[in-house]
């Protein structure tokens, strides 16, 4: 309940706290702190400097041609009632509207979620199978990561000392996409059982185009290449559907004494098949 | 080293410094005094410690004190205008919405905010507007009542 | 008068605590206070090597540390003791501090008091404890097997008693050939109260005086200051004064005597200042006592026609690695004398092994017992109206005991005093559309997809505890009556003194009712003072749903008597004789004249003034009750849980929850139904979510708020309430209690409900809690079975 003591710093600007990461030794960045400091009051983390970002001007939702911008320092919240995104990405959106309770969608960022890397977590599986891209800074310059790289292993992402994320890049949703984010939840920690996140592209009643991802099950956010195969180019009947589910496997799934592994992945096939059909459902072509 | 924080507390002006690890929760208690924000668990779960901070529910023990610098803040005591309870409080009077009272002030400010952007929730919107919040002692049911009586109350006087 | 007795009166607790203005232990600061962190073992069973508190004395704000050898060469008892017996329980000692051995993760080993809790935390994190880890006992039948890890020495095989209740010999016959036989293995899961409001302890000692003042989250604060006083901390009970202030739920956890507080008031006594210990959740978690944690084998005899032979259960119950205050009574004679539920049942047996495990002491939590019980009894008449294809309504109502029968003596102890089961049994078929349900379940049996499924529970609890006579030749170390010093002022006004503590139940304005009812003084001159040792002679607080049957009597008994001596001084006034003098309206008068009287506020004031006065009487009009209740009471009611499976994935959906409830007169509607719901999600929550896991080396897995699932708002439905009225018999008010009643039938009715959607795959049972992948994996089986044959 009682974090151990730590210096604090509050960043001035991005490049302040570019700086201050830089020359400062076990320090961890916080904007919301709510991936850290329950972990702070526990005393599983115990960083010796904080460097408060949250009142950078990383914050909102913008567009860049094909894509959305959205700041790191977005709120769940924010995400979840964004008109951009739920005109241009709703399955952000939707994924965003499901984390936690209210409370913590009102405090918790983007960022901070995607940096912490809970497997549990929603956005990741959101943000992978919409091909998104991770913004990074250091003091040496920007670079981009996709999702699917980003996120490494359990708790774990690519984020090297010194960065910071600044944004997250969402492609556009294009004419005729539905999407869907079915979530299974731990009815203690909130956290996803199973979050399956989907979307489709249809076109003359065929799926042009398909992304699947699924959070809870892996490590990292799952995906199953053989599943969408068998997706995009289908009629997303029923029947296709299930049959691309039954091709989704999971090496090492995450078990737990609420959901086994195995639990995990029959409950990641179902929901394939429930979260693509809502996804070809609210496609307008 | 500690730091110094101003903010605006229940409509009063605050100075104070603090250490780094202060959490807002014990700022509130312990500083400041102002005891009916409760703290019931340590993984920002229970609920027992939302305040409103520029107007939104968070919970004030997943926070640092020096994260509330420069922001608004209400807490339970607050929330009446002296000896006037505010709808919801009398709602929760009303509609027997508490029994122990641990939980009430993170109850009560949790619907403030949903009463502040949704002013006539369905019963099913108020349930899951209260996924932050534990009560163990009601099971909902007359909390949940006490919401929808407040809305009604609050809209009809606005109307 | 407007009728104040049976009206939902809003409380008068809740403008302080709509507003934040309740102060709970945690919020009372003193000036000097310090704070305590107590240090805990991570292990569940180890030797203590040694303890070393140099650092964290060195360490900033520390005032002190202090271990097992402090607390002998202060030469305190320092003991926690058990306050119920059993024939041959084992009663290994339990130190406030661990002295060589710890027995459960969270068992407190050292403690170190600073200038803030952070400074504490700090300083309790650098001690340095040398443990020597042992191998644990988890689970209470596997701790019985050969090999397993000892808790104590003093008992053998962890067996701390081996209790038995009924006729064995007879039971066995009715088994000998029935006609059906039923049997199930049953494991009710082990539960943590969860109260919202961790417990904290307020020690102020002042050497000076010798006093020590201790404001505690209590359920009751006389029953705490006596075991403390006993085997603690050494004080007499002159100089201990124990205060409940606001007490943030307790659901049981709250009644027991831990070892915290008799910590924090040594460190208090060692410091001659003010220390406060408020747990953490993960303290709490680790050391509140835990409940439940049963594991049964249940048989069910009956005849061709279905009605009940027999019913025979035996029980491993889980008592931690401790005995709590009164962790033997509860898997005994709280549990073994309520299996014979509603029903006539000729021949019954049970024999309940209390275990030591490991882990943390179980003891009350809500219910105590008789949900384990009630659990045992309709899962048994669940199963067995599916297997002899009789209607779940039906075989009940075949196996009620008579209305015409009460007085009912059970074959497990009890005389049930009063009942009348049909008319719950039929309200709640009514409420709930039992035949449309059954219509709707048979065509989506047909048609496939989700499934509904129906639960009956039809409960009987007893509570109102307790005749003290009875439960002290049944072992309690207590007795069970309540007490209540009603005194009325010169002013008219009326204070009430009652034993009777609450946390949340609403006494105040309850106990108002119940004296502005009998005296017709007004509610708010009515003053109800509790939760203090330095105010209240003498109580034995809330729990066991007896504060309206016990405490409520008492001052029922107390205002009976301030109605004697005032006609007597009334009948002074009027010159008329004590037997002529009636009391209406807040007014003496002589009956058949009303027009001849003295008010209320008259007879008060000249109570006090005695200028014109009976010569035999004293002045002063106050009365004190010690109220012994002459049985149990015996709530009961059916309620009917309906929920919706989803077969794909397993997963329960409550859709609906009846519940017909029969607890005597009603004082305040509104808080009877408001106790109903509590308990209701509890029960609910004991049966699809809540679940207390331990891993095979006594780890606590579900340690914190994230892996132990409480009930929320919206996993839960609007709960349908009614009534019945059988008021009960034997105390002045026909009241019979409430607090548990929600708690005892709601797990059963959820698991029948479940078990009744399994039906179609010939699922049986699948053990609480009902969760997503278990009921997966039942039907899995179920299927690959059926595939197989």
């Amino acid at each position: 309940m009682y974090p151990a003591p730590f210096d604090y710093v509050r960043a001035t600007s991005l490049d302040d706290a570019l700086r201050l990461l830089d020359e400062s030794s076990d320090a961890k960045l916080i904007a919301g702190g709510h991936s850290l400091l329950p972990m702070m009051k526990l005393r599983l983390a115990q960083p010796a400097k904080l460097i408060d970002i949250g009142q950078l001007p990383l914050r909102g939702v913008a567009f860049t041609g094909d894509a959305v911008r959205i700041g790191a320092l977005t709120t769940h919240a924010e995400l979840a009632s964004s008109r951009e995104l739920l005109q241009h990405c709703p399955l952000v959106a939707e994924a965003a509207s499901v984390i936690g309770d209210p409370q913590v969608r009102n405090r918790g960022t983007l960022g901070g979620n995607i940096a912490h890397a809970d497997p549990g977590s929603d956005l990741p599986a959101a943000l992978v199978a919409l091909g998104a891209t991770i913004r990074l800074r250091a003091r040496k310059g920007e670079r981009t990561v996709a999702a699917k790289d980003f996120f490494v292993d359990l708790l774990t992402t690519d984020l090297q000392p010194g960065e910071v994320i600044t944004a997250v890049d969402v492609p556009k949703a294009a004419a005729g996409t539905g999407s869907a984010y079915l979530k299974f939840e731990h009815p203690a920690s909130g956290y996803a059982v199973v979050g399956a996140a989907a979307w489709v592209r249809v076109s003359g009643g065929k799926c042009a185009a398909a992304g699947l991802a699924f959070n809870g099950v892996t490590a990292t956010p799952l995906v199953s290449e053989a599943a969408l195969a068998q997706i995009i180019g289908s009629d997303l009947s029923d029947a296709t559907l299930a049959e691309a589910a039954a091709k989704i496997e999971a090496v090492d799934p995450l078990g737990d004494v609420y959901a086994s592994g195995d639990y995990r992945v029959h409950l990641a096939r179902v929901y394939a098949q429930r979260a693509v059909a809502k996804a070809r459902e609210r496609a307008v072509e | 080293m500690k730091h110094k924080i101003e903010l605006e507390v229940n409509g009063q002006k605050v100075e104070r410094e603090v250490e780094p690890r202060l959490l807002l929760v014990h700022f509130l208690r312990e500083d400041l005094g102002l005891t009916g924000t409760n703290v019931g668990c340590e993984t920002s779960i229970c609920g027992a410690c939302t305040v409103l901070i520029d107007g939104k529910a968070v919970k004030s023990c997943s926070q640092l004190a020096l994260q509330a610098d420069g922001t608004k803040v209400t807490t339970i005591e607050g929330l009446a205008q002296g000896s006037q309870l505010h709808p919801i409080q009398e709602a929760f009077w009303e509609k027997h919405g508490l029994q122990c009272g641990y939980c009430t002030p993170g109850m009560i400010l949790s619907a403030a905010y949903l009463l502040s952007h949704s002013p006539r929730p369905s019963k099913d919107e108020i349930r899951h507007a209260l996924k932050g919040n534990l009560c163990r002692c009601t099971g909902y049911h007359n909390i949940v009542e006490a919401i929808e009586h407040a809305s009604h109350k609050m809209s009809s006087a606005t109307s | 008068m407007a009728k104040v007795l049976g009206t939902s009166i809003k409380r008068r607790e809740d403008p302080a605590l709509v507003t934040g203005r309740g102060k709970y232990t945690d919020d009372i600061k003193l000036e000097r206070m310090a704070h305590a962190a107590i240090v805990r073992s991570p292990y569940a069973h180890a030797k203590i090597r040694g303890i070393d508190t140099t650092a964290a004395l060195a360490a900033p704000g520390v005032l002190a540390a202090y271990t097992a050898a402090d607390v002998a060469k202060a030469g305190l008892p320092g003991m926690i003791p058990v306050g119920w017996l059993l024939p041959d329980l084992k009663t290994p000692a339990h130190p406030m501090l661990a002295i060589d051995t710890v027995r459960h993760v969270g068992d407190a080993v050292a403690v170190v008091v600073a200038e803030n809790r952070y400074l504490a935390r700090d300083a309790a994190d650098l001690v340095a404890v040398d443990y020597d880890p042992l191998g644990a006992a988890v689970d209470p039948k596997g701790a019985t097997a050969a090999g397993a890890p000892q808790v104590h020495p003093e008992a053998p095989g962890n067996i701390a008693f081996d209790w038995e209740l009924g006729d064995r010999a007879k039971t066995d016959a009715a088994f000998a050939k029935p006609a059906h036989h039923v049997v199930v293995d049953l494991r009710n899961n082990r539960l943590i109260p969860h109260a919202i409001e961790p417990r904290s302890a307020l020690a102020s000692f002042d050497s000076s005086k010798g006093e020590l003042t201790l404001t505690l989250t209590t359920q009751n604060p006389h029953v705490h200051r006596l075991l403390m006083c006993l085997a603690s901390i050494g004080l007499p009970e002159t100089k201990v004064r124990v205060i409940a202030p606001e007490v943030g739920g307790g659901f049981g956890s709250k009644i027991h005597h831990y070892a915290d507080e008799a910590i924090t008031s040594f460190c208090s006594m060692q410091l001659d200042r003010p220390v406060k210990w408020t747990a953490t959740r993960t303290e709490t978690n680790a050391t509140d006592a835990h409940g439940r944690d049963h594991v049964s084998k249940a048989e069910l005899a009956l005849d061709a026609a279905g009605r009940i032979l027999g019913l025979r259960v035996h029980t491993y119950a889980n008592l931690g690695a401790y005995l709590s205050t009164f962790g033997p009574s509860v898997p005994t004679y709280l549990y073994g004398t309520l299996l014979s539920g509603q029903y006539a049942i000729p021949a019954i047996h049970c024999q309940v092994l209390g275990v030591f495990t490991h882990t943390t002491p179980v003891d009350a939590v809500r219910g105590a017992g008789r949900p384990e019980a009630t659990y045992v009894v309709e899962r048994l008449l669940h199963l067995a109206a599916d297997q002899l294809g009789i209607d779940q309504a039906e075989l009940r109502r075949r196996n009620f005991i008579p209305p015409d029968a009460f007085p009912f003596q059970t074959e497990v102890a009890l005389q049930y005093d009063s009942g009348n089961y049909e008319p719950a049994l039929d309200r709640a078929l009514e409420m709930v559309g039992y035949q449309a349900l059954r219509a709707d379940q048979a065509k989506r049996r047909s048609s496939g997809g989700k499934q509904i499924g129906l639960g009956l529970s039809s409960y009987i609890e007893a509570c109102g505890l307790a005749p003290s006579k009875v439960v002290g030749s049944l072992g309690a170390q207590a007795g069970l009556w309540e007490s209540a010093d009603v005194r009325v002022q010169p002013t008219g006004g009326v204070t009430v003194y009652t034993g009777s503590s609450p946390h949340g139940q609403g006494h105040e304005t309850t106990f108002s009712q119940i004296v502005a009812d009998k005296l017709g003084v007004p509610m708010d001159q009515v003053q109800i003072i509790h939760g203090d040792t330095g105010q209240v002679q003498f109580g034995m607080g809330t729990y066991g749903s007896r504060s309206a049957a016990v405490g409520g009597s008492a001052i029922a008994r107390s205002a009976d008597k301030i109605i004697e001596k005032g006609k007597r001084i009334a009948a002074h006034l009027l010159e008329a004789a004590a037997e002529d003098i009636e009391l209406a309206d807040g007014k003496f008068s002589v009956k058949g004249s009303p027009d001849k009287g003295v008010g209320w506020g008259d007879v008060a004031l000249q109570a006090y003034l005695a200028h014109n006065f009976p010569e035999d009487l004293e002045p002063g009009l106050q009365a004190v009750t010690f109220y012994d209740p002459a049985n149990f009471t015996y709530p009961f009611g059916t309620h009917i849980a309906v929920v919706e499976i989803d077969p794909e994935i397993g997963q329960v959906k409550l859709l609906r929850y009846v519940a017909v409830d029969d607890v005597g007169n009603v004082i305040n509607p509104m808080i009877v139904d408001g106790q109903i719901h509590g308990g209701l999600a509890q029960g609910i929550g004991q049966a699809l979510w809540e679940n207390a896991v331990y891993d095979e080396t006594g780890q606590l897995v579900t340690a914190s708020l994230m892996d132990y699932a409480l009930p929320r708002a919206h996993n839960l439905v609007a709960f349908e309430l009614d009534r019945t009225v059988t008021p009960c018999p034997h105390n002045p008010l026909g009241v019979k209690g409430v607090g548990e009643a929600g708690a005892i039938a709601s797990p059963v009715a959820v698991v029948n409900a479940v078990m009744d959607a399994l039906s179609p795959w010939g699922i049986r049972h699948v053990d609480m809690p009902l969760s997503a992948e278990k009921v997966w994996r039942a039907i899995r089986e179920a299927e690959a079975k059926r595939a197989a044959a």
